[in-house]
């Protein structure tokens, strides 16, 4: 579907594992074309030089020991469908 | 004081409340039960709450210790927090039926600290909006006039507190998520310094960007919050390792001699001529005080709002990954196969919103994208951070609007990016991971009422101590946070 920008709503729904009815898929286009219109007036900065970091890089590590964590049970406690202490998926090797 | 009567028990702030506690006057479940009938009163009109379990809450309220920093005190949670137990929605209707089982850290602090968590409060779905019309479950309504919204995404926090349906909220900040909804609800919200409060356990929307921080009725509240929550936590790799100061000690410091900022950038057109007045009315009253004013330049805030709108939803395109109908919540009936079992599930679990920003935050990250939006941005967002650094040399603080603009009518603004440019004045704080806070300063008359206006600070990183101190010094010297809404 061809917008103002290269953007292609239906591709990256696609993408995103995300499916969009046909007008809703216009109505994104038209809506984020403006958006990225406006995000156009980055191309303005000069970041000659510039890294691209914000908050300051640090490594945390913690010692590798087992902890107190959830059960099995209470990680499956919420689980739409599950069996044997497993999630439950539909098939996905042949 | 007079002891009040239960009627009455829910418009006292928290500092007032403890007293009354402390000096054994009232039980914390005499406050529950009270809280209870203001809510059960007023909500059906205001909409602040999507579950409440006072059974739990007056179970835990009678154990509790009041002399404890929030001994016995209620508080309401944004429903993006986890609290063991209870729902936590994201106001999508993706989680249905999840229930949290484990605390938040901020939680597990309150906790500590004394404090009963009772009720979560409505949000735009996954806290992205700022009028809070984006929750997939409820309407929530501005307490100050009906039709109006109440900001967002933490609208259910603020219209809690402003309604006295609550003496202090939990709300979440990621581009002024606190602090506007605080100002169109007249009320004090903070959005703490990146790494001050503990993520874990607040569904992320935003990684390099989300802070869990108060709302509340007075600038001392929310002082009495940042006690308990802030600090560092092994469980968030991003959170600060730095000592914790006694916010509620430093209130009282004279603000004399401070140097306070008025970024000329924020001088935009299209900001409400009463929002103006307010705050040039606040500027002269915080130089009566003996603050000196300064005018200062950021040059890079007109690449604020692009620069967020990058960086927010390539976050979120990946911190929603997580939600595929497997492990909770919605998911899609009779799948066959597991790609479809995503993109329906998806589908159907979120709303228009949430979709759009994933999809823009999926593109600006995609192969032939990546340099020219997410990058680019990243390196702008280091020069808006350095813009900051630069002026926090020359001042304390900085001033401004929280909003260009006061709570809107229910379904006036239905343009993404006409919302988007409007919280120009609080986005800059999440890219730079600085500190700010909103603090009543006045109203707008509109339509024959009135409607609530925030007055912004903003200070370097971990600095918070600070903007509460002029903040307080600021709110003593006025009344504005003593205006109640008309609602009763």
């Amino acid at each position: 579907m061809a917008g103002t920008s290269d953007l292609d709503v239906a591709y990256i729904a696609r993408l995103a594992r995300i499916n969009l009815t046909d007008d809703e898929a216009k109505t994104f286009q038209k809506q984020l074309d403006a958006v990225l219109k406006y995000a156009e007036k980055i191309r303005q900065v000069d970041v000659t030089g510039i890294d691209a970091s914000v908050h300051t890089p640090f490594n945390v590590f913690r010692e590798d020991a087992s902890r107190d964590w959830f059960t099995a049970e209470q990680a499956l406690s919420n689980a739409p469908r599950q069996a044997n202490g497993l999630f439950v998926v539909p098939k996905v090797v042949e | 004081m007079t002891p009040p009567t239960r009627n009455d028990l829910p418009a006292l702030n928290v500092a007032d409340l403890q007293s009354l506690l402390r000096r054994r006057e009232i039980s914390p479940g005499e406050v529950i039960r009270a809280l209870r009938e203001r809510i059960e009163a007023i909500d059906p009109n205001v909409g602040a709450y999507l579950s409440l379990d006072f059974d739990t809450a007056e179970r835990e309220a009678e154990h509790s210790n009041v002399e404890l920093p929030l001994g016995g005190i209620p508080i309401a949670i944004k429903d993006i927090i986890n609290v063991n137990g209870q729902p936590c929605t994201c106001g999508s209707k993706i989680l249905k039926g999840y229930h949290a089982p484990y605390d938040a850290t901020a939680i597990q602090k309150l906790r500590a600290a004394g404090a009963v968590p009772f009720g979560k409060t409505n949000l735009d779905e996954f806290a992205m909006g700022s009028s809070t019309e984006n929750s997939a479950l409820k309407s929530t309504r501005n307490p100050w006039h009906l039709s109006r919204v109440p900001g967002g995404s933490s609208g259910g926090s603020a219209a809690a507190i402003a309604a006295d349906e609550a003496f202090a909220a939990l709300g979440s900040d990621t581009g002024g998520s606190i602090r506007q909804p605080a100002a169109f609800c007249g009320v004090v919200g903070i959005k703490p310094t990146y790494g001050r409060v503990s993520r874990f356990g607040l569904v992320a929307f935003a990684s390099s960007l989300d802070q869990i921080g108060p709302v509340t009725k007075t600038v001392r509240d929310s002082a009495l919050i940042m006690n308990a929550i802030a600090g560092h936590d092994p469980h968030d790799s991003t959170s600060l390792n730095e000592p914790v100061p006694d916010y509620v000690a430093g209130l009282e410091k004279d603000v004399r001699g401070l140097r306070l900022g008025l970024p000329k950038e924020y001088m935009i057109e299209g900001t409400d001529p009463q929002v103006r007045t307010a705050i040039d009315a606040a500027i002269k009253q915080l130089n009566s005080l003996g603050a000196e004013i300064v005018e200062v330049s950021l040059p890079t805030t007109e690449y604020a709002v692009a620069v967020y709108y990058i960086i927010a939803t390539a976050e979120a395109s990946a911190n929603l990954a997580r939600f595929d109908g497997v492990r909770y919540g919605h998911r899609a009936h009779n799948p066959k196969d597991v790609l479809d079992l995503y993109g329906r599930t998806r589908e159907e679990g979120f709303g228009p919103e949430v979709k759009r920003r994933i999809i823009l935050g999926t593109y600006v990250l995609s192969s032939g994208y990546y340099d020219a939006y997410y990058l680019r941005a990243q390196k702008v967002r280091e020069l808006i951070r350095r813009d900051f650094a630069g002026v926090f040399e020359k001042v304390d603080a900085l001033i401004s609007p929280t909003s260009p603009i006061t709570a809107f009518k229910v379904g006036e603004r239905a343009d993404p990016l006409q919302m988007y440019l409007a919280d120009i004045f609080t986005i800059a704080a999440n890219l730079a991971g600085i500190c700010g806070i909103s603090v009543p300063c006045g109203f707008a008359e509109v339509d024959g009422h009135r409607l609530p206006i925030g007055l912004q600070l903003l200070g370097k990183a971990l600095d918070e101590a600070r903007i509460l101190q002029i903040a307080y010094a600021y709110e003593q010297s006025t009344n504005w946070h003593k205006a109640r809404p008309p609602i009763r």
